[in-house]
């Protein structure tokens, strides 16, 4: 049997009399990629947020590794990396300082090698050199990413990771994805609006929406499930339907 | 407390000052605006030196030291406002980073920033008034680290409320020292001030340093009482406004306010 890497028990997440997340429960197999689908506001970013210790859930359990995040924080954040779209990195700094400065963080060795290695493997090296916010947002996207993968993480939280990517650069980021979790067993959660995108990637997917799992399995039985042949339709169904229930093929 | 996460922050730090004409202005040009109008004031004022005698030494000591308090609460508080201004805060959060070796790192930096500012500062005397900040001698090291502690005492409340109200209160970075200045005593005697406010001065551990530096410019004695006094209130305002800043930071988690911040 396949190790559960990432635990979440019932957490839950309440903001005054505002419910972000709503008694979520899901694991994510050690190389498993686990798709996070809903529609704005359904609290896709609040669970990562919590999963990297950004925000204290109100109730529930969140395990890494077997470690439970709040007493082991810096052991577990030291294993997990993140790449989001709406966070940026510091404008002054050029792309190899940016990345030199999270490498330390993190307290790799071999730094310049590992940067060396990254920046090929993202096609950075002609804008290396360059002060970030010369970046265009393709090229600012490729570092957040290029960022996530210098640690080499063992779980990786990806919001919206090729939101701004020309499709050659997204395609090779998939790729990328799929090499890294192929040969080091890469666990990965998955979060975009790109439903094509979202079935080549995700073994599994769950579906939230105002904070709750309304749909799990892989895309192939979820469809079934909705009688649809195509996941946005799906997605459509789901996060028009105001009292949608949990369907778990 | 890992050194290579505190490294890396005064490293992002430094890369940024490199790069950035106007943050390096900040640290050498206000300082030394500071010290050539209000030492002309002091050289007009001289004309009075018979009823208080001392008076440049007073008045220019004051000045380079006060702008060591404030450079060094400056150290924390812009490292901070740099984070949120480059929208930053959740790439270093989600590292492994805690938030005593961020403050450990501002700290440092606030320490290098000090150290430039008082070269700037001291020289700048010395150039245009002959002032030599050393006649007060060995008891200028520990003035000085008090004055540093102070800073970072002001420079950690600053960032904790900051971090906890947004920057709707970034103003406070740097607005709320000066609301230290009066209690401080730095152009004047703790004895001018009402019996009340005398009061409070005396739990302000920067008006002791000042109160130090006058009595060593009159009499060349170094004042013990006024050190353990500076150095007892900053050990104990340092260890709770520390203790404090973990407890805002765990606030803000809960509210989820550390991912909002700068939005």
């Amino acid at each position: 049997m396949v190790e559960s890497i990432v635990q979440v028990r019932n957490l839950t997440k309440r903001f005054g009399s505002f419910t972000a997340v709503d008694g979520v429960s899901f694991e994510i197999r050690k190389g498993e990629i686990l798709g996070l689908l809903g529609p704005n506001g359904a609290g896709k970013t609040t669970t990562i947020q919590m999963l990297l210790g950004l925000v204290t859930p109100t109730s529930g359990e969140i395990k890494m590794f077997g470690l439970p995040l709040d007493r082991h924080r810096e052991e577990i954040l030291g294993k997990v990396n993140f790449s989001s779209t709406y966070v940026s990195m510091p404008q002054a700094l050029t792309v190899e300082e940016n990345l030199w400065v999270v490498a330390r963080l993190y307290g790799m060795d071999r730094i310049a090698s590992r940067i060396d290695d990254v920046v090929k493997r993202m096609e950075m090296e002609e804008f290396r050199t360059k002060v970030t916010r010369k970046l265009s947002s393709g090229q600012m996207t490729r570092l957040a990413l290029a960022k996530a993968f210098l640690t080499e993480p063992q779980v990786l939280f990806l919001d919206e990771p090729t939101a701004s990517l020309d499709p050659d650069i997204a395609d090779k980021t998939r790729s990328l994805i799929k090499d890294i979790r192929r040969t080091a067993g890469l666990t990965v959660l998955y979060t975009s609006h790109n439903m094509r995108e979202m079935e080549v990637m995700s073994d599994r997917i769950i579906f939230l929406q105002r904070g709750r799992i309304v749909a799990e399995g892989t895309a192939e039985a979820i469809k079934a499930v909705h009688g649809e042949t195509d996941l946005e339709e799906v997605f459509l169904k789901l996060a028009r339907d105001q009292s949608a229930g949990v369907s778990r093929p | 407390m890992k050194l290579h996460r505190i490294t890396a922050l005064l490293y992002r730090h430094l890369c940024l000052y490199k790069r950035s004409f106007p943050r390096v202005l900040e640290i050498i040009y206000w300082p030394f605006v500071d010290l050539v109008i209000w030492g002309f004031i002091t050289l007009y004022l001289q004309q009075f030196k018979e009823a208080l005698p001392n008076f440049v030494v007073f008045f220019l000591g004051a000045l380079i030291l006060w702008d060591v308090l404030f450079r060094a609460q400056q150290g924390i508080t812009i490292s901070f406002l740099e984070e949120i201004w480059s929208r930053n805060l959740m790439n270093l959060f989600a590292s492994p980073l805690t938030p005593g070796e961020f403050l450990a790192a501002t700290m440092t930096l606030s320490v290098g920033k000090v150290l430039v500012v008082s070269c700037v500062t001291v020289l700048a005397a010395f150039a245009f008034y002959s002032f030599n900040v050393f006649v007060l001698g060995l008891s200028l090291i520990p003035f000085v680290l008090n004055l540093i502690v102070v800073g970072w005492c002001i420079g950690v409340l600053t960032t904790g409320l900051i971090m906890r109200y947004g920057q709707e209160v970034e103003v406070l970075a740097w607005g709320l020292v000066f609301l230290f200045q009066p209690i401080s005593c730095v152009f004047y005697p703790m004895s001018v001030l009402p019996g009340w406010l005398q009061a409070i001065a005396q739990m302000n551990p920067a008006a002791h340093v000042f109160e130090g530096m006058r009595a060593v410019i009159a009499t060349g004695v170094f004042p013990t009482s006024e050190l353990v006094w500076a150095v007892g209130l900053n050990a104990m305002y340092l260890a709770a406004l520390i203790a404090w800043f973990h407890l805002m930071f765990a606030a803000c988690k809960e509210k989820g306010l550390l991912v909002r911040v700068g939005e």
